[in-house]
């Protein structure tokens, strides 16, 4: 379906707002006679916990309570829960990692929470958390991934042998094993997918206060969506109905995935407002959030490719390792597997696919989704392969590409795996990439990068992403009395620009100006449902509710304007440009937003009326399949390993582009985060004592602007089949294609030197040794 | 932060005195070093005393061949200094490239040096300068004043007035910085001085910054960067950390000496 109007590049609408320091953040808010929150954390990767002493603690001025598992207990809470079931391969259940808001006999990672102190200030909280005194067993612990699930290895919990939390598959092993014992040619690689820090801008901070008349809780959080956080307090920490809990979302600055859970220091500051008896706050410190925010990735990855003689694809086995931390976290299960390895046929043909993964836990924080969770890991492996096998074979790695992947006349395309492709054109994106990095003239760019000094490549990944989440979402459409239109969403924009789409998609289909419309989010008591914001679901699937909702408005228009200009209803017809309702063939009609004031006006007088306000919710039937084509140009400096990302192109499909300007914005802001977990992003554990070293930007290396070159976005729209709009998920899908590109391009650029593969990240001193141990083997 | 008392002395006898009264205070600058260790509660002095009001300690003037800067100069002055720019236009370069602006509006050469922190900037044009540091009470000369990390000759309660650099021939700084912090890895500052004296300075790699003989008496004879580049510095006691093993620190040190010199022309 056609959308005329749409596809404009508008300015964001709330961008003067939040740049101009007008956004009101979870830090904002200042609750009446609110006490602070401090949380001691475990300085241990494991111990045993032989007592807790909280009297000093509470002699401190201005402390008010001092909260410990005890209280936790006494109080009958329940579990911060992860909520994906799994069975492994024989069958069983994954195992389960039980744990409340704090640490009662164990602590199982460095940051893990055991005591909250609040406060009449921030300072006499932290002064009490240094006077509570925990005696601590320590034990032995384990952080890194392939250390923890060797024989031997220290057991983070003692009812899982091995570490090993879940062992999963997916896929046709047998047809698999079949295709590679057949195989002319089979490529083998381990990759690493680092462990990234999310390091959101705005951290995380909650406030609570309670309403004891009406036993009630209110929330305020910066989450993803406040559903989730308020149903799963009320279910699996208070057992209390939904009702009595109120989460409330103000703007939020990034979350990533990061923030989409119920975490425990949410869970707290409920608890301690009811037993205080008023509103308390807490703010995470920039440490606390690398200790506390949930990570992302962390996967060691076994890859194999069987291939026939003529360079044509047979089938893909792989086996990963992935960490989950210490804890199962909310979503964490899925990730490595459902998530995951959906994607793993990417663009490409295949006749089997087989995915083994085991969840393995270890004494880091929990690992859960990270902008693209999953499917950037499964893109990355895929891509490493192809060029390897190319490499392998003496092919040329776009001609392999070419070879495998699926046409558009293929369309829809079920995959190996069992995804059903509803559209794609991956030939004419290809070729456009190619075009508009000029690959063919690479090699005069190489002959200019080498006169000084320096080492060129080149590296191309098609990407492939997955999006989709809550299978259902809604919207609701007001006429308010203040000659505003609300549009209520269930979706939780983290900074994405979603107010600017929802409205524009409102105004294009109402007729309404955008400048009337109001986009109203994350209250849980004004908007009774919502699939929140995560997997790149919200344009398609609010999208989808909206269109549902304006129908309606449009439908309820007419029987209003049939009163109204007085004509049958068949009659009416409504022109969205300019949002008039007329009798056919006259000049007889009325605008929206009188028809909506008129009869709310009636309404207020007891007359009757037809309101024009609505609410439906789409029910969402398919993941949409947006892919793409990253092509990076690194130059590395050979003396000191300094890697420059000296030119970047994505030619992107991610379907009908409602605000070009947007999704371009989105394709930078994951690139940026791509590049930063290929080349800067490293998070490391000191493996003797279990504590994080990179626990703060001292040293944990985010990309900065000068790291970043110009990234040149072109958008192909191969429209989705599979929603009324034909938008595909474009929030995802830069952090998914960039990993791949710049490490085939940084591995092109050392091919000389003999480097066949090098791990992310790939710090200035890990490519200095690529360089130096190639030269010396 | 913990509590403190504040004082803001108007002259360096008052701030030596207050000093020397409490051996727990800690004098104040530009606050770039000290300030986050507060807030993050690693340091709890009983007393802050504030040197931004003291006029003795500002100011940089060029007097003969000498070049003397203020303790309280800040990175961005001496950045933008004609005097420095004209005279050690190698220094200008290295304060233009301290940290980022919001540090190089606050941080100060006083501070820097005096807090001789391993990975600072300065110390390496201190000691690759052979500059006397001045005191409230004595005069200082580069190579005794650094004695080992965060360490320095400064005795409990003497105060940093100002650094006399003499005016070089010719001197270059390169440095590889942390890729997280961006903090100076490892860096070298070479300077041949009008003396004919050469100097070489490494910042960075080791726990205090230190000459490099052998590239001092390599440039001396042939002042090129071929002249250091197969000169291997020795990775035993460097430091070693997530970002920077001994061993790429010590070949850094020879790819930094080279581009120093190559700086300096």
């Amino acid at each position: 379906m056609a959308k005329f109007g749409l596809s404009q590049p508008l300015r964001r609408i709330e961008d003067p707002r939040l740049l101009k320091g007008g956004g009101r953040y979870t830090d904002d808010i200042a609750l009446p006679g609110a006490a602070h929150g401090h949380v001691l954390r475990s300085p241990h990767a494991a111990a045993r916990i032989r007592s807790v002493d909280t009297a000093a603690a509470l002699r401190v001025p201005g402390v008010l309570a001092v909260i410990t598992a005890k209280e936790w207990r006494e109080e009958g809470l329940g579990e911060i829960p992860c909520i994906i079931p799994l069975k492994n391969r024989d069958g069983s259940e994954r195992a389960s990692t039980p744990r409340g808001a704090l640490a009662e006999d164990r602590v199982r990672h460095v940051g893990d929470p055991v005591a909250f102190i609040v406060a009449e200030t921030p300072k006499a909280a932290k002064d009490a958390a240094e006077a509570v005194v925990v005696d601590y067993e320590v034990l032995p612990s384990v952080t890194d991934l392939d250390a923890a699930h060797r024989p031997g290895a220290p057991p983070v919990w003692d009812h899982v042998p091995n570490n090993i939390a879940f062992d999963w598959e997916a896929g046709d092993r047998a047809k698999a094993d079949a295709l590679f014992a057949q195989a002319a040619h089979v490529t083998r690689l381990t990759v690493v997918n680092n462990r990234v820090v999310v390091a959101s801008m705005e951290v995380r901070a909650a406030a609570a206060e309670y309403d004891a008349g009406e036993g009630k809780f209110t929330l305020y959080a910066g989450t993803q969506g406040s559903w989730l956080v308020k149903n799963l307090l009320a279910e699996s920490v208070f057992r209390l109905p939904p009702e009595k809990f109120r989460v409330v979302t103000p703007d939020v600055g990034g979350g990533f995935g990061m923030k989409l859970y119920l975490y425990a220091e949410y869970a707290l500051v409920c608890m301690a407002a009811r037993r205080l008896g008023r509103p308390v706050k807490w703010t995470s410190e920039r440490t606390e959030a690398f200790l506390s925010d949930t990570h992302g990735r962390d996967n060691i990855t076994l890859g194999e490719l069987a291939l026939d003689k003529d360079g044509k694809f047979l089938a893909l086995r792989t086996r990963n390792y992935a960490n989950m931390g210490a804890y199962l976290s909310t979503f964490a299960p899925f990730i490595p597997t459902g998530a995951g390895t959906k994607v793993l046929a990417s663009v490409y043909d295949f006749q089997a696919i087989h995915a083994h993964v085991l969840g393995v836990l270890t004494n880091t924080v929990p690992v859960d989704a990270y902008r693209g969770a999953g499917r950037p890991e499964s893109n990355y492996l895929v891509e490493r392969l192809i060029d390897t096998a190319a490499r392998e074979l003496g092919m040329d790695r776009i001609e392999l590409r070419r070879r495998n992947m699926v046409p558009r006349s293929a369309m829809p395309y079920v995959t190996a795996i069992g995804q059903r492709y509803d559209s794609g054109d991956f030939a004419a994106v290809l070729d456009a990439a190619l075009r508009k990095a000029d690959w063919a003239g690479f090699p005069a760019r190489r002959a200019e990068s080498a006169r000084r000094g320096r080492r060129r490549g080149i590296g191309l990944a098609y990407y492939l992403e997955a999006t989709g989440g809550s299978p259902t979402e809604r919207a609701e459409i007001r006429f308010a009395p203040d000659g505003m239109v609300e549009v209520l969403v269930g979706t939780q924009s983290t900074g994405q620009g979603h107010e600017t789409a929802y409205a524009m998609l409102t105004s294009h289909e109402l007729g309404i100006p955008i400048d009337r419309i109001r986009v109203v989010q994350g209250d849980s008591d004004v908007i009774p449902t919502g699939g929140g914001t995560g997997g790149a679901r919200s344009l398609y699937s609010e999208g989808q509710a909206i269109l549902a909702t304006t129908a309606t408005v449009i439908e309820k228009g007419k029987q209003a304007a049939s009163e109204h200009l007085e004509a049958a209803v068949a009659d009416i017809e409504f022109t969205p440009q300019g949002g008039r309702f007329s009798v056919v063939g006259t000049d007889r009609g009325v605008g929206i937003l009188d028809l909506a004031r008129i009869q709310r006006e009636r309404a207020a007088k007891g007359e009757p009326a037809t309101l024009l306000d609505a609410a439906e919710v789409a029910e969402i039937r398919a993941h949409t399949f947006p892919n793409g084509c990253h092509i990076a140009e690194v130059e590395v400096d050979p003396d000191t390993g300094l890697v420059g990302i000296a030119r970047y192109i994505v030619v992107d499909d991610v379907g009908h582009a409602i605000n070009p300007l947007i999704v371009r914005g989105q394709v930078h802001g994951g690139v940026a985060q791509g590049i930063g977990q290929a080349v800067h992003e490293r998070t490391a554990y000191d493996p003797e004592s279990g504590q994080l070293l990179s626990a703060s930007f001292m040293d944990y290396a985010l990309p900065r602007a000068e790291d970043l070159p110009d990234i040149e976005v072109e958008l192909i729209e191969v429209p989705c089949e599979t929603n009324p709009l034909g938008v595909k998920g474009a929030g995802e899908a830069g952090a998914v294609g960039s990993p791949p590109a710049v490490m085939n391009a940084l591995v092109d650029a050392l091919s000389d030197d003999g480097v066949r593969h090098l791990d992310m990240p790939a710090t200035p001193e890990a490519v200095w040794k690529a360089i130096h141990g190639a030269k010396a083997a | 932060m913990y509590d403190f008392a504040y004082h803001k002395p108007g002259s360096v006898a008052d701030a030596v005195k207050l000093l020397t009264a409490d051996p727990e205070a800690r004098p104040i600058s530009g606050g770039q070093t000290l300030l986050p260790a507060l807030k993050h509660r690693l340091n709890r002095p009983t007393a802050l005393v504030d040197l931004s009001g003291i006029a003795e300690l500002k100011g940089i003037r060029k007097e003969g061949d000498t070049l003397t800067i203020g303790a309280l100069a800040r990175h961005v002055d001496v950045a933008e200094s004609a005097e420095v720019t004209s005279a050690i236009p190698a220094l200008a370069r290295m304060a233009a490239n301290i940290g980022d602006i919001q540090v190089r509006n606050r941080g100060t050469i006083g501070g820097s040096v005096a807090n001789n922190d391993p990975a600072a900037d300065y110390p390496a044009a201190v000691l690759g300068l052979g500059a006397t540091i001045v005191t409230d009470r004595r005069r200082i000369a580069a190579d005794d004043f650094f004695q080992g990390m965060f360490t320095t000759a400064l005795e409990p309660g003497e105060l940093l007035v100002a650094i006399e650099f003499p005016i070089p021939e010719k001197a270059g700084y390169a440095k590889m910085r942390n890729p997280a912090s961006r903090y100076v890895m490892t860096g070298a500052f070479v300077a041949r001085l009008r003396s004919g004296e050469v100097r070489v300075a490494i910042n960075g790699a080791g726990p205090c910054v230190f000459r490099q003989a052998e590239m001092e008496k390599a440039l001396s004879a042939n002042w090129s960067p071929e002249a250091v580049a197969n000169i291997r510095q020795s990775p035993e006691g460097l430091n070693s950390d997530i970002h920077g093993s001994a061993e790429y620190r010590a070949h850094l040190v020879t790819v930094m000496a080279k581009r120093a010199v190559a700086e300096a022309g």
